[in-house]
């Protein structure tokens, strides 16, 4: 796997030091780190850390000591760590610093389609662009040498169709070379005051043109045989690879100029020159903003700014195909049959306590507002439980919002309940909690606390105790946390129970809406049933459905587990068995008490 | 020798582990090869799909009308991937019968091997079996071996061979 291939890069390069918050598709580049590290005997300091801000800070400092380091993270956690990203490029580093930023065009598992490049070019640092996993692993060595050389942090950007592509790959030894910590303090650079900022500016704009006249920057040349002169197509990253699949497919490999952009931030002064004075028809490729067009600056270049390459979605063949033809002037491609039907749409598990959870709250506030957050939870939707889904940590400063908005207005206010899980409440949902508390938003904020980070792949959180390579280190409590927040109501209850979920749901409603009210914090809690063996949770039993099923479709259409079938020909519910995880949270559901514990009825 | 196989399914019936599998099989019949799949959201039960081009590709993706092989986990995929398929295609379907396709019960047949979860490499058995792959069984066979964690071994290779006995 992609992510596989740029973990065994960082080990193989000596790193020390490797930082991640889990995020798709960058999740598995940090366990495999520590994977590697175990396979080889190699000393890493891993961590999930809290969030992408905290990991990047984490590995900065230990450049600073001349080690190399590593943080990798999706693009999205490159806007939380966007703070120390933008002045990392004007003090520099010392040990090479990796920044593994992973873009999703399409987007496939994000909220944004953003192109970190662009990112890259903003804070003015190089990004390496690769086009399949084999070549993602040879530019982590090449992103520590340049960041070394340059004393720059060096942002590698894979997407989603090189993070989760596999592909065969060389392996190396690992750098054992071991590098003691030296940080010399230097408080004009590494404490830089705005007098001295002016200075490093100048410093980075002149490495920036260094770099130009590097010889590594230049993109790699493929020659054409003539058949369309003066011609070029430019093109980076996947879309690239498969621009040259296209070709093959319509037998037209080799007969235009081409460029492998591999560092699409800075291009070559000489490169630029180039393409715009030997070429008349250039076609610049690539995902999924233009930021090798806007270098080129060049209003006759064919791509995102003529409108011939979409300015959205990701580039898939068929997209390139399109491209191409209208490019070249081929026939157009035969056209597609029928449009493909959507596919099934995911859902929370059988057994999620995060579902009884959700089913508690839309039922006991019809009528309420409800925030949501990121992760699996976000499938919240599907049951009327999520109003809004934003970004990490959104939901409890939303629902803070809504409760302003509403009670400047007087008179009853809606029942505001934000949900949000127990990583991303570590992630940055604390300072939101702070936040509302002090400014007394009467809101419900509902933790639902499955002990780890599920969407990822089981990723540990704070509160676990366990570390990324699966060492015990201190737990952190989310209880100590709300409490020392400044809420004063704080209840605790288990997801599974429906009963005593709606009764404390009640009773922090009472609270926010009394005297004195404020947050209300309720901790759900229920391990995720995929990171537990199934037969923790609550029942334990087998559940039938009795002949009193009215087939009202309540538990199917409201309650939505996999496990509950709707059975066409008889009008009624059954349970599939072999998915059913025996949580018993469907019995206090059914209206009419016709599913029940116990072996028996008909499946 | 060019092949591209499209598998497709609902997340959790093991997509992944078919892709790995086809996968090391091509690498050990001497094959470049490169794939994708899905991760993320979709896989709590939605609809995935994993590609897996065996030949000299550059990338991982197969366009629309390309796919000389469909490997379908879930019958109800058809008209979601389908249209991935050239038009003479090798499609076989989990399913007890379709017309028009080379379906095979491989639910049925994983559960008589007593592991339901095996459905997916049961597929795989039946595709190798009906000779629609770039390798026969015995390849399938030692890469199953390769991957497969040694508690889940005996059962995978039980389903794997259900699959081809259903071929013949």
């Amino acid at each position: 796997m992609g992510n596989e291939a740029i973990g065994r890069g960082i080990v193989e390069c000596g790193c020390s030091v490797a930082t991640s918050y889990p995020g798709t598709p960058a999740s598995e580049i940090l366990e495999s780190v520590v994977a590697f590290c175990k396979e080889t005997g190699s000393r890493i300091h891993t961590e999930w850390s809290v969030n992408e801000k905290v990991a990047y800070e984490v590995a900065l400092a230990a450049s600073y000591t001349g080690k190399r380091v590593a943080v990798s993270m999706k693009q999205v956690g490159l806007n939380v760590a966007s703070d120390p990203f933008m002045r990392s490029a004007y003090l520099g580093v010392k040990g090479g610093f990796l920044l593994v930023s992973a873009d999703d065009p399409g987007p496939h598992s994000s909220q944004t389609e953003q192109d970190s490049r662009f990112f890259a070019m903003f804070a003015k640092i190089p990004v390496l662009d690769p086009g399949s996993p084999r070549e993602a692993k040879e530019m982590v060595r090449l992103a520590f040498e340049l960041s070394e050389a340059y004393e720059i942090p060096v942002m590698l950007r894979p997407t989603t169709r090189i993070c989760h592509a596999r592909q065969a790959v060389t392996l190396l030894e690992p750098n054992r070379e071991t590098r003691p910590a030296r940080f010399e303090k230097n408080p004009t650079r590494w404490c830089a005051t705005p007098r001295f900022v002016t200075d490093l500016h100048r410093g980075l704009t002149e490495k920036l043109g260094r770099m130009s006249a590097d010889p590594r920057f230049m993109p790699a040349f493929l020659t054409g045989d003539g058949t369309f002169p003066r011609t070029a197509i430019v093109g980076s990253g996947v879309a690239f690879a498969h621009t040259m699949d296209v070709l093959e497919e319509l037998r037209l490999s080799g007969k235009t100029d081409s460029y492998q952009v591999k560092i699409p931030y800075p291009l070559p002064s000489d490169f630029v020159e180039r393409v715009n004075s030997a070429y008349e028809r250039v076609l610049v490729i690539e995902e999924t903003y233009p930021v090798i067009e806007m270098q080129l600056a060049n209003r006759k270049i064919a791509g995102r700014g003529s409108r011939l390459v979409p300015n959205e979605g990701e580039l898939t063949p068929e997209v390139i195909r399109g491209v191409l033809g209208k490019f070249l002037d081929l026939e157009p491609a035969p056209p597609a049959a029928a449009p493909p039907a959507p596919g099934a749409r995911p859902t929370l598990c059988a057994g999620c306590g995060h579902r009884a959870a959700y089913y508690a709250i839309s039922q006991t506030f019809p009528r309420g507002i409800f925030p949501g957050d990121i992760g699996c939870y976000t499938l919240g939707m599907n049951l009327g439980a999520v109003d809004t889904v934003h970004c990490m940590g959104a939901g409890v400063s939303q629902a803070a919002g809504f409760y302003h908005a509403y009670a400047q207005d007087g008179g009853e206010f809606p029942t505001v309940v934000a949900t949000i899980g127990d990583s991303t409440f570590f992630h940055s949902g604390i300072p939101a909690l702070v936040n509302a508390a002090s400014q007394r938003a009467r809101i419900i904020v509902v933790i639902l606390d499955n002990s780890t980070t599920a969407m990822t792949g089981h990723q540990p959180t704070p509160q676990v105790g366990r570390t990324a390579s699966g060492e015990r280190c201190r737990p952190v409590s989310i209880r100590d946390i709300v409490r020392a927040s400044g809420v004063s109501f704080l209840m605790e209850v288990d997801a599974y129970d429906v009963q005593a979920m709606t009764d404390t749901l009640r009773q922090a409603d009472r609270y926010c809406r009394g005297d004195g009210g404020g947050v209300a914090v309720i901790i759900a809690s229920s391990p995720c049933v995929l990171a537990t063996e199934a037969g923790t949770t609550q029942m334990g039993r087998a559940v039938h459905v009795t002949e009193d099923c009215t087939g009202c479709r309540e538990c199917v259409d409201m309650f939505e587990c996999p496990a509950l079938v709707w059975n066409e020909d008889s009008g009624k519910v059954g349970i599939r068995q072999a998915a059913c995880a025996r949580c018993g949270v469907c019995l206090s559901v059914c209206p009419t008490q016709a599913i029940v514990a116990g072996e028996g009825g008909a499946a | 020798m060019k092949q591209r196989i499209v598998i497709s399914g609902r997340g959790g019936q093991g997509v992944l582990t078919l892709t790995r599998v086809l996968a090391e099989a091509a690498m050990a019949a001497g094959h470049e090869v490169i794939t994708t799949e899905t991760h993320g959201m979709a896989q709590r039960g939605g609809s995935v799909l994993s590609t897996v081009k065996v030949g000299p590709f550059h990338g991982p993706l197969v366009a629309s009308g390309e796919a000389e092989v469909g490997l379908f986990l879930h019958a109800d995929n058809l008209p979601v991937h389908g249209h991935y398929l050239r038009p003479r295609a090798a499609a076989i379907i989990n399913a007890t019968n379709l017309a028009k396709h080379d379906c095979v019960d491989a639910d049925h047949l994983a559960a008589l091997t007593g592991e339901a979860r095996g459905a997916n490499l049961a597929l795989l058995g039946y595709a190798a079996g009906k000779g629609v792959l770039f390798a026969g069984p015995d390849l399938f066979e030692e890469s199953i071996r390769k991957s497969t964690p040694a508690k889940y071994l005996d059962r995978n290779l039980a389903a794997f061979r259900a699959g081809v006995q259903a071929a013949r």
